[in-house]
């Protein structure tokens, strides 16, 4: 069996004075792509952002191991520079920087901490057409100040086209597949099954089972008030599409269901 | 206002040993010019900060330093100004040390029959009439000391003419680079810009300190545009972090002209820039968009006055000030519409980023309303950079100093970017973004 990357033990997770995660446990292994499924609210953005490193989500029990090392005392440079990618579920504007410069800063930084040259201007351009090409994002559109004024559907595309260039360990992946439709959906999957290998694992985070037709996970998880309810294969999508998640609450986990949208 | 104390003395003093030296060899008008500012410089005085125009800006170190009227600039070489003036490319280049004119480092090109690029003092040889018919005229010397004080050392600068219906697409570089060698020294430089009716051209004022030393620049600039003249300005303000540096912008618009400047500001330890605008015909549009920069202890101030004197012309201030560490920053921007200039369109924005908790920006706008019909809209923030975006560009391997430096640039560079030449633009992001590298407090401009 492959060492694991991502080791989540009895994890609690506060934000704004609350407790949003209440002992999580989730390991990933090199190779394996696991899916987050839960309804709104039920902490699946917390746990991408205590991962990622966010401030404001504090981390009250527990361990989170990262190829067995301590994440939660690196800060958000570290985890990324060894690895880490969160594909946001909100990504965030940039005014004044263009999506050019983002990259480019983005990439020359990984790459020099893995001690690789940086890029020159001709071949960072080369490597960006080839990339965009494949996610099928306008070449002009890197010249616009980062996801200011792209549509919900570009900004997905943009965060995938960051995961490529940063060459992650753990790729988490925040609802990438909501607010695309059909036709970026498909190009959104293809990008990231180009990204599946045996030394990389990747984790899914979604409302709704569409993305898991595409990209299919080895492991689903569901996700209910902070803890997980229930884990198995991929057909565990079809049980959520089929019954939602109504039938896995417990009496323990009914507390913020009147906080759930549908 | 009044008692101007010992060093004012010493201005007098300089300006009679001045006159004696230059006894004859200026025109009798200028000399009259001079002789009048020289007086109302001595009845106005320095102004203090119970002075409503300079209340946040205390001159006190530039009246308590003797500074002596520069000397002819010591002999620097080419290669020392080349960095200044080379990223222009082959452009008309006009080169000034300590306030004086340098034919050896300018580089005067041929230019189209009947433009003038060259020394102000040159010129009053075969322009006298048009020199006498607008110096002094636009940068009003009755109320602003400072532009008295240079008017009252009014011999050398910078004049350009542009004949009706000339347009030049090369931009011409005026540089005036400052190099005090130890001594404390005062420069006043001048600039003339007359653009006749429907003229283009693209000129940059660049103001340089070519060591870390204490000196002082007075400049005033005055920009007379024709009817449906084009105009783009830009102002590079390096001074040596020791400097001083108090500037003035007349510009006076006729019919349907349209004036653009964009401005940099990160030398100097003391920056006190003023741009007077008059839309003095219809339809005219005035364009001021400005980026000042400070760290350490600098203080920089902007004061604008846009005055619609006519209908239906448009005016846009932007303006965007970075501030570090203990400096301080003023943005006064006023907007003035007289009673007949209906239709008037102005607006005025001042961004301010502070990214110290010492750092200080005091802001306000000030509209003086007279017309009906009018649009005029103000708006300034304050703030610090956004937490979200800093942990975005974290989250993608850039460290915390990294994406600051990269944020407060970008916050720059959305004014920078509307530069309309790629040379200048370029290099403006370009000092920008060397001002904001972590060694910035260290550095001098270069
Ligand atoms: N920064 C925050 N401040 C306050 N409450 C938050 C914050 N982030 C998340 N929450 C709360 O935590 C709970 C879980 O949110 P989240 O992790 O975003 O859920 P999901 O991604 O599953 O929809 C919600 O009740 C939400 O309101
Ligand atoms: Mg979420």
């Amino acid at each position: 069996m492959p060492d694991p990357i991502l080791q989540i033990s009895d994890l609690h997770v506060a934000t704004a004075g609350k407790e949003i995660l209440r002992g999580l446990n989730l390991t990933i292994r090199a190779g394996e792509v696991h899916a987050i499924m839960g309804p709104n609210a039920s902490g699946k953005s917390t746990l991408a952002y205590v991962l990622a490193g966010r401030e404001g989500y504090q981390a009250t029990a527990g361990t989170i191991r990262y190829e067995g090392k301590d994440l939660l005392i690196m800060p958000p440079e570290a985890r990324a520079r060894e690895g880490l990618f969160l594909a946001f579920q909100y990504p965030i504007e940039i005014p004044g920087m263009t999506t050019l410069q983002f990259l480019k800063a983005a990439l020359n930084t990984i790459r020099k901490h893995r001690g690789l040259e940086e890029l020159d201007a001709i071949d960072f351009l080369a490597l960006v057409k080839e990339r965009a090409q494949l996610l099928d994002v306008d070449v002009d559109f890197l010249n616009r100040p980062v996801n200011a004024g792209f549509s919900g559907g570009e900004k997905k595309r943009n965060e995938i086209l960051q995961m490529t260039f940063l060459d992650p360990k753990l790729a988490i992946l925040d609802e990438t597949d909501s607010g695309l439709d059909i036709d970026a959906l498909k190009i959104v999957a293809g990008g990231v099954n180009a990204l599946r290998r045996p030394d990389r694992a990747m984790l899914l985070i979604t409302h709704y089972q569409r993305l898991l037709k595409f990209v299919v996970p080895d492991y689903i998880h569901i996700l209910l008030n902070g803890r997980i309810v229930q884990s198995g294969g991929k057909e565990l999508a079809l049980t959520v599409e089929e019954r939602g998640y109504g039938w896995l609450e417990g009496p323990d986990t009914r507390i913020s269901e009147e906080k759930a949208a549908p | 206002m009044k008692d101007i104390g010992p060093v004012a003395d010493l201005y007098r003093t300089e300006l009679s040993r001045f006159e004696r030296e230059i006894a004859g060899t200026t025109p009798a008008w200028m000399q009259q010019l001079r002789q009048a500012a020289g007086t109302r410089f001595a009845d106005l005085g320095f102004p203090t900060t119970h002075h409503e125009e300079w209340r946040h800006t205390d001159v006190t170190p530039i009246v308590k330093t003797p500074f002596l009227t520069a000397k002819r600039g010591p002999d620097i070489a080419k290669a020392e100004l080349e960095p200044m003036a080379s990223w222009v490319g082959a452009g008309h280049l006009l080169a000034f040390v300590n306030g004086r004119f340098s034919p050896s480092l300018s580089l005067l090109k041929r230019l189209p029959e009947g433009v003038i690029a060259g020394s102000l003092e040159d010129s009053c040889v075969v322009s006298s009439g048009l020199l006498e018919a607008h110096l002094g005229q636009q940068a009003q010397y009755d109320d602003h000391v400072f532009v008295a004080l240079n008017t009252a050392f009014l011999k050398e600068g910078a004049f350009i003419y542009l004949p009706p219906k000339m347009v030049i697409e090369e931009p011409i570089l005026v540089v005036f680079a400052s190099c005090a060698n130890g001594e404390a020294t005062v420069s006043h430089p001048r600039v003339l810009i007359v653009a006749g009716s429907s003229s283009r051209a693209t000129v940059i004022e660049s103001y340089v300190g070519l060591k870390d030393d204490l000196y002082f620049t007075n400049a005033v600039t005055e920009v007379v545009l024709g009817e449906e003249a084009v105009f783009d300005h830009h102002l590079l303000q390096q001074e040596s972090r020791a400097a001083y540096h108090i500037g003035t912008l007349a510009v006076h618009q006729g019919r349907n002209s349209t004036f653009t400047s964009h401005s940099l500001a990160i030398g100097s330890t003391f920056d006190r820039s003023e741009v007077h605008a008059l839309l003095a015909g219809e339809g005219g549009s005035c364009t001021l968009r400005g980026v000042y920069a400070a760290t350490g202890r600098q203080h920089v101030d902007i004061h604008t006055r846009i005055e619609h004197a006519k209908p239906s012309c448009t005016s846009r201030q932007l303006y965007r000030g970075i501030l570090d560490k203990q400096a301080t920053g003023v943005f006064n921007g006023r907007i003035v519409v007289r009673a007949d200039a209906h239709k008037t369109d102005a607006r005025q924005t001042n961004n301010n980023l502070l990214l110290s908790e010492d750092a200080v920006i005091h802001t306000a706008p000030q509209l003086e309303i007279f017309a009906d019909d009018v649009k005029c809209t103000h708006g300034a923030t304050v703030g610090q950079l956004d937490r979200d975006v800093l942990f975005y560009l974290r989250s993608r391997g850039i460290d915390l100093e990294d994406a600051r430096r990269l944020m407060t640039h970008a916050f720059g560079s959305e004014l920078i970017r509307l530069i309309a030449q790629d040379r200048i633009r370029n290099r403006f992001t370009e000092l920008l973004s060397r001002w904001a590298s972590p060694s910035h407090s260290e550095s001098l401009p270069a």
